[in-house]
């Protein structure tokens, strides 16, 4: 088994069951490939998850950067792309690093960590936006599929397979992961690894310690005929036939070089340092974060219709009222933990069996999940989100204390109230509130009067039950307001 | 019963029966033994109607579900033509082969049943078939004498005929609201529809000038009323020359230990022997419940009669008793049709034996708890949303199945939960479901079996929310 080997068969697993883990919506597997969302370096980082940041840190001074060829599912998609799309040999080439680019990201995000601007770093996070990806592109396809078996199913009434309803979370972060799939897709097919090596805060870290690794790619001038067959076929461009030496800051360790070789001048192994490294600036690359970003400032929100049988009565969609501050899911915390933890990876979105959770459309806190109730309520028998959550932006919660966290609260709106308005008698909000903060009391006291919700806002944990269940549309007429801060009641 | 139900059960018989009648056009002698109860080459069984002397099929057709383009019926969807080529075809089949009683109402198929009707049947020689129709004023907003007679005057324009031969009032018995939105009692509503505007001595004078042949009214609810007209009946103030009940082997005598507001078919039948009235069956079937039954059930009666479907013996029990001058049943497919042609041709009457069992049948049934909801869809559409029908299907699929969690301390209880639930979602858009009910009570009046929508609503609406929260594992 030689090293390129050891490495495609890792990352082709990881990759499968990584994407499997965005791709499944029934909260099945995430108990068992959760962990591989957590071992992501700058969730890690985020949920100071001290444990996996030693061991990738460790792992990167023995072995190099092979975070970045079989843990890192966005490094692995640009390899699968470039072996798939880019199959001519010998199309790579030597370039420079472009080293004030590189740090000049790294300080963007850590600016952004400093200041909690949470979009940005979910911008930059390679984890999320290989998420952002799975899940806005490639998990429409998967239910699409689903879809189909469970029509199949239902013929056979068989309960195996349901259908889940295809929707567009929100508009920008869509385009972001449509934008970010195609320039990571072109980068990847011309240059093998230009986005690790310019654009990735992750790798740059990484890249610091890659320097001083114990094992190295290592070539033997004696027997070097400098071919440049290792070189063409490096899709970092850090192996320089020239000068006979390796940017190993940029090296991932991938292997392909060992393989050209045909007189045995390369090898993997231990060396001594010895710095090096190049000047020249791509200004071309670093457009595509601005690029990005102007696209998601100009979108704007959009939902599907829902198609309505004859002989019932046609259902007005709901329209999110507007909050005057948005709802975290509970575990969040605050609205500060979620906006400086939160990577956007959107893996509580694609988890969230309710179709509760959307990315986040406000600048700040673009990608990150935000809560609404025009499709369903925060159920409590759920705790999906705070289950998979890698980044600590959503901590693990049981049940037991869920149902006891307040992560908002009800807000009464009499103009919409149907009994207020029609006289008819309701009450569903008082029914279905979970944790029995609606009464029903007669207006004004007066008996003859029809009822309307008498909201205990102590009381009151913010599911959105009432919200959802309102029979007011498209605007409910009891909503809820977030609160940054959750409390325990 | 939903139409996957439907196809399953008439499908199958239709496939067990389709070598049959096709070996009876060939080699009609050596292969018509392959069924003992094969008799479509018999006759159609005849009932003469004692008091108008007409001779009407046994079986009769309901024009209410007819079939529309695409699969289907109309009555679930409104926004699919009728498939007049199909509704052409089969009353010409129904005709062939001896049906002769047609029965439509202006309220059937979103108000499309009497057009479609009248254009099947304008194909053919108008002394050969009998119509029957009815005064549909169900909403308070057709109350008035005028909207009344229009109703009337419009069923024989849409129908292509100068006379309707069996005038019906329609589900008498009912309650209903008035323009205020005020709820009336059975007899405020009776009144309302058919006395106050007059509406009912009019009917009479028509049939004096032969618009109508036979008078009588159809019956659902509450049995003062039923008493109240068959009264006058005795004293000669009305006289009804037919009566259309509901009869089914369940209603036989559990209408109303399911329902305690309901009458037992015994009665009402009786009644009308006694006065020499005949009486029109509706829902042999109940909405097709009694054609889809639990597979034990299924399990006994194919083992009495292995070739047979399970809704021929729901049809040969409401065609037994002698007074009963039609069988109606709403065939939207053709294979329902050649079944009930072939049970009925001719009828082989129900034993005293047959009857013992049908009566244990029924007793299971009752016993199984289903929800008596039979899919006529009078209390759509639920100005929510709802999908009222929907719900309660799904809930009696589940008990059918054996799929209605009881226990969590169950070893099938996970199974069973993930059946309710997924089945749920898809047999009711979760936008349709019964969470989102808020009791208004609009449904409540419109049910012909008289179920309480709003209480079954409230109870299944907890029913879900305890299933959705408790899972198994904890």
């Amino acid at each position: 088994m030689n090293l390129k080997k050891i490495r495609v068969v890792l990352a082709s697993i990881v990759f499968v069951l990584i994407t499997m883990l965005f791709l499944d919506f029934t909260g099945t597997l995430h108990a068992y490939l959760g962990w591989l969302a957590k071992i992501q370096f700058l969730p890690a980082v985020l949920a100071l998850n001290f444990a996996v940041i030693a061991v990738l840190v460790a792992l990167t001074l023995v072995f190099g950067r092979i975070y970045c060829s079989v843990i890192c599912p966005l490094g692995i998609l640009q390899d699968v792309i470039s072996h798939g799309i880019g199959r001519k040999k010998n199309r790579f080439s030597y370039s420079p690093a472009k080293s004030w680019l590189r740090y000049a990201m790294l300080g963007v995000l850590v600016v952004a960590l400093l200041l909690g601007a949470g979009s940005v770093v979910a911008l930059l996070a390679p984890y999320s936006s290989f998420g952002r990806i799975v899940q806005n592109l490639l998990q429409p396809i998967y239910i699409g599929c689903n879809n189909l078996l469970a029509m199949a199913a239902e013929r056979m009434d068989s309960y195996t397979f349901y259908s889940r309803e295809v929707w567009i979370r929100s508009l920008p972060t869509f385009v972001i992961a449509a934008v970010s799939f195609v320039v990571v897709a072109v980068l990847a097919w011309r240059n093998g690894r230009t986005y690790c090596n310019t654009i990735c805060p992750v790798g740059t870290v990484l890249s610091f310690a890659a320097r001083f690794s114990w094992l190295k790619i290592v070539i033997d001038d004696s027997k070097c005929k400098n071919c440049r067959k290792c070189e063409r076929n490096c899709k970092a461009a850090c192996l320089n036939v020239a000068s006979h030496e390796v940017d190993y800051s940029r090296c991932v360790v991938c292997g392909n070089c060992l393989n050209e070789c045909s007189f045995g001048a390369i090898s993997y192994a231990h060396k001594p340092n010895k710095n090096n490294g190049g000047k020249s600036v791509d200004e071309s690359r670093r457009m595509f974060v601005l690029a990005a970003a102007s696209a998601a400032a100009t979108a704007s929100f959009a939902q599907d219709k829902k198609k309505v049988d004859g002989g019932l009565a046609v259902i007005e969609d709901k329209i999110a009222p507007e909050r005057k501050t948005p709802i975290t899911p509970p575990g969040s915390l605050t609205a500060e933990n979620m906006r400086m933890r939160c990577t956007g990876c959107q893996l509580c979105v694609s988890e969230c069996p309710n179709d509760v959770l959307r990315p986040s459309t406000d600048l700040v806190t673009l990608m990150q999940p935000t809560m609404s109730y025009e499709r369903g309520y925060c159920r409590p028998e759920c705790n999906a989100c705070s289950s998979v959550c890698p980044a600590g932006a959503i901590k693990p919660i049981t049940l037991a204390e869920k149902s006891s966290i307040q992560i908002g609260h009800a807000v009464f709106v009499m103009k919409n109230c149907l009994p207020a308005v029609e006289g008819v008698s309701c009450g569903n909000c008082a029914r279905h509130c979970p944790a029995g903060a609606i009464q029903m009391v007669h207006i004004d006291g007066d008996k003859s009067k029809p009822t309307i919700p008498a909201i205990n806002e102590s009381k009151c944990i913010g599911c959105g039950a009432c919200e959802n269940l309102c029979p007011a549309r498209p605007f409910s007429a009891i909503y809820v307001e977030g609160h940054e801060s959750h409390k325990l009641i | 019963m939903n139409r996957r139900d439907f196809l399953k059960i008439f499908g199958g018989a239709a496939i067990a029966s389709a070598p049959v009648l096709s070996a009876c056009v060939g080699k009609n002698e050596t292969q018509s033994a392959s069924s003992s109860q094969n008799a479509s080459d018999g006759k159609m069984t005849m009932r003469r109607n004692p008091i108008s002397g007409d001779v009407i099929s046994l079986l009769g057709y309901g024009m209410m579900r007819l079939p529309v383009v695409g699969g289907g019926a109309g009555r679930e969807n409104p926004n699919a033509p009728i498939d007049q080529d199909l509704v052409n075809r089969q009353i010409d089949y129904a005709l062939e082969h001896g049906v002769n009683y047609f029965d439509t109402s202006p309220a059937y198929c979103q108000g499309r049943s009497e057009t479609s009707t009248g254009i099947a049947l304008a194909r053919h020689d108008r002394s050969k078939f009998f119509i029957a129709t009815k005064l549909s004023n169900f909403a308070a907003s057709n109350w008035s004498r005028k909207e009344s007679q229009e109703m009337f005057y419009n069923s024989l324009k849409y129908l292509q005929t100068d006379y309707v031969d069996y005038l019906l009032l329609h589900a008498i018995g009912g309650t209903a609201r008035d323009l205020n939105g005020k709820n009336l009692n059975p007899l405020e509503t009776f009144n309302a529809r058919y006395m106050d505007n007059g509406i009912l001595d009019w009917l009479v004078e028509q049939k004096k000038e032969g618009k109508i042949r036979n008078l009588g009214f159809s019956y659902h609810g509450d049995i003062a009323i039923f008493d109240m007209l068959l009264k006058w009946h005795d004293e000669g103030r009305y006289k009804w020359d037919f009566v259309q009940i509901e009869l089914n082997y369940l209603d036989w005598n559990f209408a109303d230990e399911i329902n305690p507001s309901n009458t037992d078919a015994v009665y009402l039948y009786e009644e009308l022997q006694k006065r020499g009235i005949p009486s029109v069956i509706m829902e042999p079937l109940l909405g097709g419940r009694l054609a889809n039954v639990p597979d034990p059930i299924v399990a006994k009666m194919k083992s009495r009669r292995p070739e047979d479907s399970i809704a021929s013996w729901a049809f040969r029990f409401a065609g037994t008793p002698e007074g009963v001058v039609s069988v109606l049943s709403g065939m939207t497919y053709m294979e329902h049709l050649v079944e009930n042609v072939k049970t009925y041709s001719p009828l082989e009457p129900i034993t005293a034996e047959e009857d013992e069992f049908l009566m244990d049948i029924a007793k299971d049934i009752y016993n199984l708890k289903t929800i008596p909801c039979n899919e006529c869809n009078y209390c759509m559409p639920c100005p929510y949303g709802i999908d009222i029908p929907a719900v309660f299907v799904h809930y009696n699929k589940m008990i059918k199945e054996g799929n209605l969690p009881q226990s969590r301390r169950d070893e099938v209880y996970a199974k069973q939960r993930k059946a309710f639930l997924v089945g749920y979602d898809r047999s009711v858009p979760r936008l349709r479901q019964v969470d989102h009910c808020i009791g208004c009570g609009e449904c409540r009046p419109h049910c012909p079996q008289n179920i309480n929508i709003p209480g079954e609503m409230r109870r299944m609406d907890r029913f879900v929310e305890q299933l959705k929260r408790n899972s198994q594992e904890e």
